[in-house]
C-alpha cells in the first residue's frame, strides 16, 4: 500500500513540477551556455534587417508635436484620413487589455484611466476588459466588446499572431480599432501606437555596456524569456552590437523576469568566472537583483543597463553606478485614448504613430529619481499632469 | 554491500561528502570560509522547507502547498510594509502566524475532512496562487523595507576565521536545532509511528489526527520562515516560491525520508537539501545549463523511491 501511494505521489509531484517551475522555457539557455565565449550564437528568426536600420534611424529622428508632451508627439509622421468614423460624442471607448500582470502594465493602466479622467465631456464610458495575459480570454473578450455598443476599440495584444484574427474580425465590425504596445499581423487597425521598438532599446543598451567596458571583456545577457516580439528584437539588436564590438558573451540566461532566480544566475556567474565585465538585460524589472549580486558578493558593478523603473533609478543614484536605462515608456497609455478621440472627431491621425523613446543616462538621471514614488513606479509614465498624481500611482 | 539502517543518514553524509570533493577540485575557491558560508545562507530557506516537509512526509503525509506560500508570503509582505521600516516586526509575526494557520487548514481537511494530503495541499496551492493574484492585480506592490531584507541578505561582517556569518545561517542552525530537539520529542516518536503504521497508532491511543495536523503546521511555519529569508534574499517577487515544494520533496526524499512515512530523520531530510544544493553548485561550476536542475530532480526522485522501495521489500 505504502509504495503504491509512493508511486502515486511521485507521479503527482513530477507533474507538479511541470507547472509549477517555468525550467522547460529557459531550454535555449543550454545552448547559450555552451556557446560560452563562441560569439552569440545565430540571429533570431524575429530579426529584420530593414526594421533595425529603420529603428536606428528613428533613435535620432526629431518628433513633431508639443514640446514636453511626448506622448503626443510622433516620430516620422504618415497621415491617414478618418472622416468614415466620425460620430457625435459623448462616446463609449472600450479596451481589451492583455494583462495587468507586471508593474508596468499596472503603471500604465493607471495612466490611462488619468487620461480617460481629463475627457470626461467627451467619453461617457470607458469600458476596460483584462484579459490576465491569457489568449484565449482576449480573444473572447474582443468579441464579447463587438456586442456591447463600443464606439472605439483599443487593443493591447497579448500576443501577435493569436490575436490578429480577433482584431481582423473587430475591423470588420466597421468600428475604429486602435491597436498599441504590441502589434499584430494586420494593417486593418487604423493606427499602431508604440515607441521606437525593441531594436532602438536593445542597441542602446548594449552600446553603453560594450563601450564603457575594457575591450573583449566578460558580458553576461539576462533575458526574460524566447519568442515575445519586443523581447527577441531587443536581444537581436544587442547581438548584433556586441558582435561588432567583439565582446565576449559568456552567458545568455532566461530569468522568466524573477529577482530570486537572477540574483542566483548572476551570483553562479560571478563564481564561475571571477568577475564578469558588463551586464545587459532585455527587461530592467530585475535589474536591481542583479545588481545586488553583485554588492552582496563584495564586487564592483560592472556597466550594467536597468529601465525606468523608480528602484532601480534609485539604487542608481545611490550606488553611482555606471548605468543606462533604455525606455519602453508607460506615456504611450496615454496615447490611444486621445488617437480614438481624434479618430471619432474624424481628424488625421498617423499610421504608425511612432512615439519617442527617451534614455535615461547619468546627465539626466537627477530629473527622474523621485524619492516619494513606490519603488516599482515607472519615471517615464508622463503623469504628473494628469488628476489624481501622485495618490493614483502609489 | 555494508549493511545500512533504513533512514540513516550515512548515505546522504557520503554523497555530499563525493559532491564536496568533486567541488573541491572544480573550484577550490567555493570551499574559502566566506564563499561557503554565502553558499549555506543562500540555502537556507530550501533547508528550512525540507525540514518542515520532513514532518509531514514522515508522519505518512505531503505538503505541496509552501512554494505557493512562500510567495503569497512574500507578496503579502511587501504589501504590508511598503517600504516603512516600523512595520517590520508586525508582519514577521503575521507571516509566522499566516504560515501556521495555512498548514492548520491543511492538516484538518486532510485528517478530518479525509481529503488525500497532495489533494488538499494542491487545492491550497491554487488557492493562495488565485487569492494573491486576486488581491495585488496580478503584480506586487508595494516594497520590502531594510529591516525586513537584512534577514536574508546581511552578514556579521568580519568574523574571525569565518569572513562573514549569514543572518539567515544562525536562523537556520536555531531552527534546525529546534527541529532536531523536536524529533526527539515525545511528539518526534509518535509522529514517525503514525506514518509507520496509523492503525496501529491509532489503536495504541494516539490521536493521529492531531500529530499529522501538528506537522503541518510546522510546515507551514518553516514556509513562513523560508520566505522571510527568500524575501530578504531577492526582495519582492511573484515567483518567490516557484517550484520550492518540488526540491524540498526531492530534499526529503534524497536525505532517506521514506515517502509514505514511518522512517528517515531530520537531519537527514536537512543534509539532502544541503546536497542538492550542492549539486547544483557543482552543475553550474561545470557549466551544465540551469534548465537541466528539473530533470536532475526528477531522476533523483524516481531513483530515491525506487531505492528505498527495492530495500523495504527485500527486508
Amino acid at each position: 500500500m505504502r509504495r503504491a501511494i509512493a508511486v502515486v505521489a511521485t507521479a503527482a509531484l513530477l507533474a507538479l513540477a511541470g507547472c509549477a517551475t517555468d525550467e522547460p522555457t529557459a531550454t535555449p539557455s543550454s545552448t547559450a551556455s555552451q556557446a560560452a565565449g563562441s560569439g552569440t550564437g545565430e540571429q533570431s528568426k524575429f530579426f529584420v534587417q530593414a526594421d533595425y536600420d529603420n529603428e536606428l534611424a528613428l533613435l535620432d529622428a526629431t518628433p513633431t508635436g508639443p514640446a514636453g508632451k511626448p506622448w503626443e508627439q510622433v516620430l516620422n509622421p504618415k497621415m491617414v484620413e478618418t472622416a468614415k468614423f466620425k460620430k457625435s460624442g459623448p462616446y463609449k471607448v472600450c479596451f481589451s487589455n492583455a494583462g495587468l500582470n507586471n508593474p508596468w502594465r499596472q503603471v500604465g493602466f493607471k495612466t490611462m484611466q488619468a487620461e480617460v479622467a481629463t475627457h470626461r465631456s467627451q467619453i461617457k464610458e470607458f469600458v476596460h476588459v483584462d484579459a490576465e495575459g491569457k489568449d484565449q480570454k482576449q480573444i473572447a473578450d474582443i468579441n464579447d466588446l463587438l456586442g456591447k455598443g463600443c464606439h472605439a476599440l483599443i487593443v493591447s495584444p497579448n500576443t501577435t499572431a493569436t490575436l490578429t484574427p480577433a482584431v481582423e474580425a473587430a475591423c470588420q465590425k466597421g468600428l475604429p480599432v486602435i491597436v498599441f504596445d504590441r502589434g499584430v499581423d494586420t494593417t486593418c487597425p487604423v493606427t499602431f501606437i508604440n515607441p521606437i521598438g525593441g531594436y532602438g532599446f536593445g542597441h542602446v543598451a548594449a552600446e553603453f555596456v560594450s563601450q564603457k567596458m575594457k575591450p573583449g571583456g566578460k558580458v553576461l545577457a539576462l533575458r526574460i524569456l524566447p519568442g515575445v516580439d519586443v523581447l527577441e528584437t531587443r536581444w537581436s539588436a544587442a547581438k548584433v552590437a556586441f558582435d561588432k564590438a567583439g565582446v565576449d558573451v559568456v552567458g545568455v540566461e532566461f530569468t522568466d523576469g524573477d529577482p530570486a532566480k537572477t540574483k542566483k544566475i548572476v551570483g553562479d556567474y560571478i563564481q564561475r568566472y571571477g568577475t564578469i565585465d558588463g551586464v545587459w538585460m532585455d527587461a530592467g524589472a530585475v535589474a536591481v537583483a542583479a545588481v545586488e549580486a553583485f554588492l552582496d558578493a563584495g564586487k564592483p558593478v560592472p556597466p550594467i543597463n536597468g529601465e525606468d523603473q523608480l528602484d532601480f533609478l534609485k539604487l542608481w543614484k545611490e550606488k553611482k553606478l555606471t548605468a543606462i536605462a533604455p525606455t519602453y515608456p508607460t506615456y504611450q497609455w496615454r496615447t490611444p485614448i486621445i488617437a480614438a478621440l481624434k479618430v471619432l472627431g474624424g481628424e488625421q491621425v498617423s499610421s504608425p504613430w511612432k512615439l519617442p523613446q527617451p534614455t535615461i543616462t547619468e546627465d539626466n538621471l537627477d530629473g527622474y529619481v523621485d524619492a516619494d514614488m513606490p519603488p516599482l513606479h515607472y519615471a517615464m509614465c508622463g503623469c504628473t499632469d494628469l488628476p489624481g498624481y501622485p495618490q493614483r500611482w502609489k | 554491500m555494508p549493511r545500512v539502517r533504513p533512514g540513516s543518514v550515512v548515505p546522504i553524509v557520503a554523497i555530499l561528502a563525493v559532491l564536496v570533493v568533486l567541488l573541491a577540485i572544480r573550484q577550490p575557491d567555493f570551499l574559502s570560509p566566506p564563499s561557503l558560508m554565502s553558499f549555506l545562507g543562500r540555502s537556507a530557506p530550501i533547508i528550512l522547507l525540507a525540514a518542515g516537509q520532513y514532518f509531514v512526509v514522515v508522519s505518512g503525509e505531503f505538503d505541496l502547498s509552501v512554494g505557493s506560500l512562500v510567495t503569497a508570503q512574500v507578496v503579502v509582505a511587501a504589501r504590508l510594509i511598503d517600504s516603512e521600516p516600523s512595520r517590520t516586526w508586525p508582519v514577521v509575526v503575521l507571516l509566522l502566524a499566516f504560515g501556521a494557520i495555512v498548514g492548520l487548514v491543511n492538516g484538518i481537511v486532510t485528517t478530518r475532512l479525509g481529503v488525500p494530503s497532495f489533494i488538499t495541499t494542491l487545492g491550497m496551492f491554487l488557492i493562495l496562487v488565485g487569492a494573491v493574484y486576486l488581491w495585488s492585480d496580478g503584480a506586487p506592490k508595494g516594497g520590502l523595507s531594510e529591516a525586513f531584507r537584512r534577514f536574508g541578505r546581511r552578514a556579521f561582517e568580519d568574523v574571525p576565521g569565518l569572513g562573514r556569518v549569514p543572518y539567515a545561517l544562525l536562523v537556520l542552525l536555531a531552527a534546525a536545532g529546534l527541529a532536531v530537539l523536536l524529533t526527539r520529542s515525545d511528539f518526534g516518536r509518535t509522529l514517525v509511528a503514525v506514518g509507520g503504521n496509523p492503525r496501529t497508532a491509532e489503536l495504541s491511543g494516539v490521536r493521529v489526527w492531531r500529530a499529522k495536523t501538528i506537522a503541518f503546521v510546522l510546515s507551514g511555519l518553516a514556509a513562513a520562515l523560508a520566505a522571510i529569508l527568500l524575501g530578504g534574499y531577492s526582495g519582492v517577487s511573484f515567483q518567490a516560491g516557484a517550484g520550492l515544494e518540488f526540491g524540498a520533496i526531492t530534499a526529503v526524499v534524497l536525505g532517506g525520508v521514506a515517502l509514505g512515512g514511518g522512517r528517515g530523520s531530520v537531519s537527514g531530510a536537512m543534509l539532502g537539501a544541503l546536497t542538492l544544493e550542492t549539486l547544483f553548485a557543482l552543475m553550474n561550476f561545470y557549466g551544465v545549463s540551469g534548465a537541466l536542475k528539473s530533470t536532475v530532480q526528477g531522476a533523483i526522485i524516481l531513483l530515491a523511491v525506487a531505492v528505498s522501495s527495492m530495500r523495504s521489500s527485500s527486508r
